[in-house]
């Protein structure tokens, strides 16, 4: 006979182990099972971890667990083939308590993660992967089943935790398979300037303009991503850079773009080359990424199981969020499930209460403010191939002096803009996508 | 039946580099795992534990940390874990090592008679395989150094059948118990943990043994206690590239008899 637990957690990414340390502290018997040789060892995400939503659930997380650098600020860059429009915001009160946010590599921040609530309670098994789910005759999940010998474990509850792709999810047919549309790619970079630890780091502070130990993100459109919709992201860890290129999974195969290839010629965009000038390559991964948006999130629970974080496309693409989206629907799975334990009752009506909470949070609200950015963005390329490249030429004309008087230059500029009707539009649709 | 299991934690020395300036090496930031030789000893353990029965003990000294590892370990099927723990055993060469296992042992055997250690090939940061033997040595056992794996323990005759990789071929011995048998990575991998023992693993603590558990003497171990001296490291020069022959420029025959000439003149031939 199988053990039995109050809750199986499957996945232990940011969400499964924010409910499994919500349900630990109250006390269940939990455990959670990860794929990977330690938490965090499938993680490819070196970004931006929020400070309030993470606090939430690990109190003053960042004086013990190894962030790398409070974001103090944030740039946004439209790049034309050779050139750049930036735009961005820095702000000293992002360097001090309450911090708005910090670089991680998750790799190492999850590990961290992993062994707080192991020293919680919770049972972490890693190296193991969940491979079904086990239900009664009537369709209930029991438990799941796992690569190992001897490998079912019973549950009242299991929590799918299992990230982007989600095949659990999928064969209690919660959701058909992601459409490739519905996922985006992401190819990332650790890139280590030369030199010790300190060295790399005072290169890096040099490189961006940061005081000691603060850091900065910039999100770059246009050019990179060969008209794909995407984005490139750019973050200073400790003593490492984070780089990388993320498009729709749809896009890489209709835009015959390898995405190896993409990184490495994105590395050599001049605004960006002599920032990595030197650097080595320390790693390179991949992972996707939710970007169905709200129409894609499937049930959020069922009888004796919910669904968290990526697993449910919890993720905010236009604001880089996902970690936050995580943490919010990994804690409201975890106070449902102690609330369906006090009550010894584990149906979805019960359980439902998960999905009812979280629609009264910014996850939902936000997910459904958005509900048609990603098919928009599809649907109007220019804003990822036209329109930076024209914002870029109309910024050569404007800096560049020439003894053309400015209402010439004005006039100039404003002919660039082409159609305006069309841009008129552009703009509006852009405006009820986002309002 | 009781069988033994050595274990080390290791850093990962695929990781490990040289300092190029102070011919030190760079520990910073290396993970540790085990030794990977100490696999097939365990997997060997295990099996004799599938076929004969035997109580599995894992044993390990080192720094707390170990507990990692031997928890590791103990995930695939064994019974019981030991860490040897303490400032004395530390600076501890092979033969100091051995001596702390040995004592190690014996006190094991006060529960249960020890009737077989196992211990893998060699370490993969000191590469020197003198710790099995010299365990063998400490306790006046038999030993059987570069195992394939253990055929047959006949516990009433107190046997032992195990095959030896020899330099070309194989040889195969009975000698009696108790004995050391070192083991060699042409032997059985090891075997994917069962969930149950993974679980059983979480949730178990190994014993730490200080000095004061085991019957030995300070003044045999650490760096004291050890009779060989370090007296520097440094990394082996580089080796510069051989030379090439190309055929597509010089035709097969003329490249393999200038290739020829080469290793005439260089007295290869
Ligand atoms: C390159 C990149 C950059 C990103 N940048 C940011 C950013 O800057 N800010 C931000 O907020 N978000 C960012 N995200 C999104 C963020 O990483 C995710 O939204 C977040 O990690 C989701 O957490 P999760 O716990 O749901 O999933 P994950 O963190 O992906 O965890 C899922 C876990 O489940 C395990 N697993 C999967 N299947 C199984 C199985 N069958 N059995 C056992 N275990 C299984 C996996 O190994 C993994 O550990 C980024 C993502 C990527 C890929």
């Amino acid at each position: 006979m199988p053990e039995k637990f109050d809750v199986i957690v499957v996945g232990a990414g940011l969400s499964g182990l924010s409910a499994a340390y919500t349900m630990v502290n109250k006390g269940l018997n939990v455990i959670v099972i990860e794929r990977g040789d330690y938490p965090g060892a499938k993680n490819v995400m070196g970004g931006v971890l929020y400070r309030q939503p993470t606090s939430e659930v690990f109190p003053e997380f960042w004086k013990e667990a190894p962030v790398e650098r409070p974001v103090i600020e944030q740039d946004m860059w439209l790049l034309s083939d050779a050139s750049a429009v930036k735009a961005g915001h820095r702000s000293e009160a992002w360097a001090r308590e309450p911090y708005n946010a910090f670089t991680v590599l998750r790799g190492k921040f999850d590990a961290w993660l992993g062994q707080k609530v192991a020293d919680a309670g919770a049972l972490i098994v890693p190296g193991t992967t969940v491979v079904d789910l086990l239900r009664d005759g009537r369709g209930r999940v029991i438990g799941v089943r796992t690569n190992r010998p001897d490998g079912d474990l019973l549950a009242n509850i299991v929590i799918l935790a299992d990230g982007a792709v989600s095949l659990l999810s999928e064969k209690i047919e919660l959701h058909t398979r992601w459409k490739p549309n519905q996922l985006a790619l992401a190819v990332k970079e650790i890139l280590a300037p030369p030199g010790k630890s300190d060295e790399r780091a005072k290169i890096i502070e040099e490189r961006f303009g940061l005081a000691p130990g603060e850091g900065l993100t910039i999100e770059m459109y246009g050019a990179l991503t060969k008209g794909m919709v995407g984005t490139a992201f750019l973050y200073t860890n400790k003593d490492t850079l984070s780089f990388g290129v993320g498009a729709l999974l749809s896009d890489y195969a209709e835009f015959k773009q390898n995405p190896h290839a993409l990184l490495q010629i994105a590395k050599q965009h001049p605004a960006l080359a002599p920032l990595f000038a030197g650097c080595e390559v320390r790693e390179y991964a991949a992972h996707l990424i939710p970007e169905g948006g709200y129409d894609a999130i499937p049930p959020l629970f069922a009888d004796g199981v919910m669904v968290v974080g990526d697993a449910a496309q919890l993720c905010n693409g236009l604001h880089r969020e996902g970690s936050n989206l995580a943490v919010t629907s990994g804690k409201l799975a975890g106070e449902t499930a102690i609330e369906a334990h006090n009550k010894g009752d584990f149906f979805g009506k019960t359980l439902s209460a998960y999905a009812a909470k979280l629609n009264d949070t910014f996850v939902i609200k936000d997910l459904r403010k958005y509900r048609r950015a990603s098919q928009h963005m599809e649907k109007n390329r220019q804003f990822f191939t036209s329109y930076p490249a024209m914002l870029n030429n109309m910024a050569t004309e404007f800096f560049t002096v020439d003894s053309v008087p400015k209402r010439e230059k004005q006039w100039k500029i404003f002919k660039m803009a082409g159609n305006k009707l069309k841009i008129a539009a552009d703009l509006w649709g852009l405006f009820k996508v986002v309002k | 039946m009781h069988v033994v299991v050595c274990v080390k934690q290791v850093p990962d020395t695929t990781q490990v580099r040289v300092d190029p300036v102070t011919n030190t090496l760079i520990r910073e930031g290396i993970p540790t795992v085990v030794n990977p030789f100490d696999y097939y000893a365990l997997e060997c353990a295990l099996s004799i534990k599938a076929r004969f029965g035997a109580t599995v003990t894992l044993i390990s000294m080192g720094p707390p940390d170990a507990v990692k590892s031997l928890k590791k370990c103990l995930a695939y099927g064994a019974d019981r874990a030991v860490l040897l723990t303490d400032r004395a055993f530390a600076g501890s060469d092979t033969w100091a090592t051995s001596y702390a296992l040995s004592a190690a042992v014996r006190r094991l055997s006060q529960d249960e008679p020890v009737d077989i250690v196992i211990c893998g090939k060699q370490t993969i940061d000191g590469d020197t395989a003198q710790t099995g033997p010299g365990i063998a040595r400490h306790l006046g056992w038999q030993q059987v150094t570069y195992s394939t794996g253990v055929e047959h323990v006949d516990p009433d005759a107190r046997t032992i059948t195990a095959e030896r990789k020899l330099e070309r071929g194989k040889e195969i011995v009975r000698t009696t118990l108790p004995v050391v048998v070192t083991v060699v990575e042409d032997a059985p991998e090891i075997r994917y943990a069962s969930l149950p023992g993974i679980i059983t693993s979480l949730r178990y603590t190994p014993e730490t043994w200080s000095v004061q558990q085991v019957d030995v003497e300070l003044a045999n171990l650490g760096l004291k206690g050890s009779p060989t001296k370090v007296k520097r490291i440094f990394a082996p020069p580089q080796r510069s590239g051989g030379e090439v022959v190309s055929v597509e420029k010089a035709g097969l025959v003329d490249a393999v008899k200038s290739a020829v000439d080469v290793l005439h003149t260089q007295g290869v031939l």
